[in-house]
């Protein structure tokens, strides 16, 4: 029964995520919002139910799997990607090279500085 | 015994979302068998290389996209309940996170807004028209929560989760050298970073090659980033009127 439960905690969460979302009109994804109710819900009961970390933890092991099927739909868009390709390519490459440069140095900056305080 | 012609059993089968299901499976299996014979390595990771089997597949079998659909949502419906479940690691890391707190926000705020700042910056300079960078604006973040974004802004949901899955492969082919090149050795900030620039691919190399400590912090990037992504990005385009 732990998988039934662990799935009716995520799709229970992913509704109310919806139902919130649509409600108030906010620009975030239903989804996202879910997660977001569950974690101020794991927060407030202060641990895991062990039948949502089996669901939800099976369900992280197989992430990359979940992507395939809308991957697959890059195929109805060869055209957009050949009128782009070369912008696409070079943008992906320089600010995933920049993002990876500046996020790792401003972290270590402020966690060098973050170490040295709690020290003294 | 009447035997029907291979043909109309084909014309059946084709049609029948049991096809694209098992295809789909079949092709990750492979894919999965493909990459570690190639000593895992990240230049072609499992899912691209299944997306391209899978692409083969159905332009050689004429099947079209809208079919295979049909049978593969039963797939895709998963990626809801799998974001939800990303609140599991970031509660399990609440601890480590409270201690670091400020590190991970300035870090993931400053990360965010330079992916995004970046992108749209690089893709404006070499003119791509507005549908392509509002797909191409939340590459970073891991594909779910993108192809919402992307939804959401006008972009294209397909095309942004197949432009994730480049980001996190480049991400992690980038990443060793970008450490080196900086001399980043801790392996929290290592983590973070390869969480926040290649979401779910990041984490996974994370966790693989560097170690758990490195993957728990991936983990948490990836979750926090999207979550901040979700709720910046369309107050950012809005801002750049885009």
């Amino acid at each position: 029964m732990s998988l039934i439960v662990g799935f009716i905690i995520l799709l229970g969460c992913q509704f109310l995520g919806e139902l919130v979302v649509r409600g108030l009109s906010i620009p975030v994804p239903g989804p996202v919002m879910g997660m977001v109710i569950l974690l101020v819900a794991l927060l407030v009961n202060g641990r895991v139910p062990q039948g949502l970390r089996k669901t939800g933890e099976g369900l992280l092991n197989y992430l990359t799997l979940l992507f395939v099927p809308a991957g697959v739909g890059m195929m109805v868009h060869f055209e957009l990607i050949r009128a782009d390709f070369w912008t696409i390519i070079v943008t992906l490459v320089v600010s995933t090279a920049v993002t990876l440069a500046v996020t790792a140095k401003v972290m270590e900056r402020v966690n060098q500085r973050a170490t040295v305080e709690r020290a003294e | 015994m009447n035997v029907v012609a291979l043909d109309q059993l084909w014309v059946y089968l084709a049609g029948n979302p049991l096809l694209s299901l098992l295809v789909t499976l079949i092709a990750f299996y492979l894919a999965t068998r493909v990459n570690i014979l190639l000593g895992r390595t990240p230049l072609l990771h499992p899912v691209v290389i299944s997306i391209v089997l899978l692409i083969s597949f159905l332009l050689l079998t004429g099947i079209d996209y809208r079919t295979y659909f049909e049978g593969a949502q039963f797939i895709h419906f998963l990626l809801g309940p799998a974001t939800v479940a990303l609140a599991i690691p970031l509660y399990d890391h609440r601890i480590r996170v409270q201690r670091m707190i400020w590190p991970v926000m300035i870090g993931c705020i400053t990360g965010i807004v330079t992916a995004v700042g970046s992108t749209l910056g690089i893709a404006l300079l070499m003119g791509a028209n507005r549908e392509t960078l509002l797909t191409l604006a939340p590459k970073s973040v891991t594909s779910p929560i993108a192809m919402g974004i992307a939804e959401q802004l006008g972009g294209i949901p397909s095309l942004a989760a197949g432009l994730v899955l480049l980001t996190g492969s480049i991400g992690c082919a980038l990443g060793p050298w970008v450490f080196r090149l900086l001399k980043i050795k801790d392996p929290t900030v290592q983590g973070f970073t390869l969480g926040l620039a290649a979401h779910g691919f990041g984490t996974a190399q994370s966790f693989s090659s560097i170690g758990a400590l490195a993957g728990a912090f991936a983990g948490l990037a990836m979750g926090l980033a999207g979550l901040v992504t979700a709720f910046l990005l369309p107050l950012i385009v809005a801002l750049l009127g885009i």
